[in-house]
């Protein structure tokens, strides 16, 4: 309020939206958006793939309990933790490139939070009527037909919470098999929890939180107007065109008048209960209903489309000097975007290369510090090492560890006869192993000596190496 | 996007900021906020209510959930010394040096051997086990008292030279000098004996002289050729380790003082499970047997 005499009010109580039912381009993109991302989201855990007698069979899998993360034919261990890092990075700068491209795409069209807002909302279309009625229902005293109605969306908001919370376990352990446990309630506690969490949240988010988690809870929003620039696709309405806006009188033509008719389409079917004439707004999650609102007004009183639609800032000043606005390529392809794409490609390319040079077998090496190193009776000085040997292949591997260097060394491992040491199937295995250098070598006598140790597969060509240090007793 | 905002009636003021042309306008807060705001207010006061909290006099606020810290810590050691009994039962039936052979066995026999050993051990022979002057090295190839698994377990358990333990290891070298058994000149002479055989520098003649000396009065423990006798924790004295020193200075020291290094017993402090333990680690430590 901007009248003097009364201090405008600290808070203001939540006013609900009504959105109402709207079809088009926009909404049928959206709806298939929809039934892709469900789809993927609900029946990703049930496919199947076969890797071998000892690995799960799930194509995706993060196994938390064994620390591996399965993806069809890719496995990750924890210490290839940088592929996750890569795809974080990646889905970043995804972000970024879409961001700047057209706006908040992602905002409208596929975050979660929109994708389950707009299933709850078809949900209560269904059962309480489109938005007139939902405005009369709102209204009306608590009676058996408000509560019916209610109970029955609330209902059926509860069970597709209850449905992505139970396809959200799902990932982290056999899917087939915690079906069946949690079924029979043998499942293990965290199971439960997480499912019940998760209904919960569906059923908040969605049903009533619903754009007040992008206005207020999402930093999301904040950070992508920093992406943004003038030839960045966002919703407008095209202000030179459609005002001076008036109602529509039958049989009078107003030369004066815009195109606009002031029907409140454009506001009826908005998710976040915005009015897209006020310019861009911070709310404004770019979904795109109301230019398939408008479009549909401004088919039926004869005016061309576009009175609301997808525009850059650039493009304003053109068309409001009546010039040709530029093409969306013209808009799309621009430094920015080519640099976004440059740098998601390059990770890309640079992921799956390696991806497909890493070895089946791996060794970390910890020389012992505490002491550097013991001498022995005969005088002879020795070293330790923490071997971590880590055998990716589904079958027991022996590994064989070898030296290279410059001094001559011999090399013992703990427990061991042989330089020779059986690694246990899709497992870490820790050993030690003793490098010694005989009395009065040169090894023995300087401080440092750089020593390459070899680890090879016995079964395959398969080596690696690591590059460490021999500790001498030095002069 | 639009060049003039279209001001409606209902439109809150501006903070009286802009940017670019752009405003920010003052808009109420969503009141769900402060019921937020409200909701954590009770929460705290709830949660001191339930739980420890206000500082007293002598102690603080109980909380009426009764959750007690030093309870849950000894609920929570409890529950891993039940979860580890089976393992610790099967510790102590075992054959010493069977351990190895069973991963599981062997899994947790090194992991609680090691944190016996940082714990009781440590003080005196380093954290590392490398020991220190006076103190062996339980790394090296070199025992005193032998380095089987079964001769480590014994001395654990019942120590060297300690008054508590009459299964203790024991043994005591004459004090040359100090009683006066050999004269000074005998003492540098089988010094120089004990450099030449484990092969430092040493003066000849005195070497030679030396090897007399010994031969009457060490040889008998360090053995004839000097490489001396486990049975009585005799130091070999031809190899290049020396617990206290193999200079001619500490040498001296050694004969004519000479050495005894206690260790105390550990069969009442320890569980036999823990010192089975401590041994197989020691054991694995790059020097057993």
């Amino acid at each position: 309020m901007s009248s003097s005499d009364t201090p405008p009010a600290l808070y203001a109580a939540h006013e609900p939206v009504f959105p109402r039912r709207v079809s088009g381009t926009f909404r049928t993109l959206k709806w298939v958006i929809m039934a892709v991302t469900l789809g993927i989201y609900y029946i990703t855990p049930l496919l199947r793939w076969d890797r071998g007698p000892n690995l799960p069979d799930q194509a995706v899998l993060v196994d938390l309990a064994n620390r591996r993360f399965f993806f069809f034919m890719i496995e990750i261990w924890p210490d290839e933790f940088y592929f996750v890092a890569g795809l974080l990075i990646m889905a970043g700068l995804g972000l970024f490139l879409f961001t700047s491209a057209a706006g908040r795409v992602w905002c409208g069209y596929a975050c979660p939070q929109t994708v389950w807002t707009d299933l709850y909302i078809l949900v209560e279309r269904w059962v309480e009527g489109d938005r007139n009625a939902r405005v009369r229902l709102w209204n009306a005293k608590w009676d058996f037909r408000k509560f019916r109605l209610r109970m029955t969306k609330w209902t059926l908001w509860l069970l597709i919470g209850l449905a992505t919370g139970g396809a959200w376990v799902f990932y982290f352990t056999d899917a087939p098999t915690l079906a069946r446990d949690l079924v029979t309630g043998q499942a293990h506690p965290i199971a439960y929890t997480t499912m019940a969490v998760l209904t919960f949240t569906t059923f908040f988010f969605g049903g009533f939180a619903r754009e007040q988690i992008c206005i207020y809870a999402c930093p999301w929003p904040r950070i992508q107007a920093a992406m943004m620039d003038e030839d960045t696709l966002v919703v407008a309405y095209r202000e030179w065109r459609g005002e001076p806006r008036g109602k529509l009188k039958k049989g009078e033509v107003d030369p004066g008048q815009g195109d606009c008719i002031d029907c409140m389409a454009c506001v009826n079917v908005c998710p976040v209960g915005i009015d897209i004439r006020e310019g861009q707004q911070l709310e404004c999650i770019t979904c795109a209903l109301c230019i398939d609102a408008c479009d549909e007004v401004m088919d039926r009183i004869g005016k061309p489309r576009g009175l609301i639609g997808y525009m850059a800032l650039k493009d304003e000043t053109a068309e409001r000097a009546g010039r040709e606005p530029k093409s969306v390529w013209k808009h799309i392809l621009r430094p920015r975007t080519i640099l976004y794409t440059s740098l998601w490609s390059l990770i890309g390319v640079a992921m799956v290369v390696a991806l497909f040079v890493r070895s089946p077998i791996d060794v970390n090496v910890t020389p012992e510090r505490n002491p550097l190193f013991v001498t022995m009776s005969d005088g002879a000085i020795r070293n330790s090492y923490e071997l971590r040997l880590r055998n990716k292949h589904g079958e027991d591997r022996p590994f064989r560890i070898s030296v290279t260097a410059d001094a001559r060394f011999r090399l013992a491992l703990e427990g061991g006869e042989s330089l020779e040491v059986m690694v246990p199937a899709d497992s870490t295995l820790t050993q030690r192993l003793y490098v010694t250098a005989p009395a009065g070598t040169s090894a023995a006598k300087t401080e440092r000596t750089d020593i390459r140790l070899w680890i090879a597969d016995g079964k395959s060509t398969d080596r690696v190496n690591v590059d460490t240090v021999f500790n001498g007793k030095g002069e | 996007m639009s060049r003039k905002p279209i001001k409606q009636k209902a439109d809150p003021e501006t903070t009286g900021h802009e940017w670019d042309g752009i405003q920010e306008w003052d808009n109420p807060m969503p009141r769900w906020w402060l019921w937020t705001f409200y909701a954590t207010i009770i929460w705290g006061i709830a949660y001191t209510i339930a739980y420890p909290a206000w500082p007293l006099v002598t102690q603080a606020t109980q909380g009426i959930f009764g959750q007690k810290n030093r309870a849950a810590v000894a609920a929570e050691i409890q529950r891993y010394e039940d979860a580890n009994a089976p393992v610790e039962a099967k510790l102590v039936a075992a054959d010493l040096t069977a351990i190895a052979s069973d991963p599981e066995l062997q899994n947790y026999t090194m992991n609680a051997g090691g944190a016996v050993f940082r714990t009781w051990c440590a003080q005196c022979h380093g954290s590392g086990a490398a020991g220190a002057v006076g103190y062996p090295n339980l790394l090296d190839n070199d025992w005193l008292w032998g380095g089987t698994i079964e001769d480590i377990h014994t001395t654990v358990s019942h120590g060297i030279r300690n008054t508590e333990d009459a299964d203790a290891r024991y043994s005591e070298m004459p004090r040359f000098g100090a009683d006066e058994l050999l004269e000074p000149e005998q003492i540098d002479q089988v010094v120089n004996h004990v450099l030449k055989i484990s092969g430092q520098e040493a003066d000849e003649a005195l070497a030679a002289e030396g090897a007399t000396v010994y031969a009457d009065n060490c040889a008998g423990c360090h053995g004839e050729d000097g490489t001396g006798d486990r049975a009585q924790g005799a130091p070999n004295l031809t190899d290049a380790i020396w617990l206290y020193g193999g200079d001619v200075e500490a040498l001296t020291e050694s004969v004519s003082n000479a050495r005894f290094g206690v260790m105390p017993a550990w069969a009442g402090r320890l569980s036999e499970a823990e010192i089975r333990a401590v041994a197989a680690w020691v054991h694995s430590r790059g020097g057993g047997e």
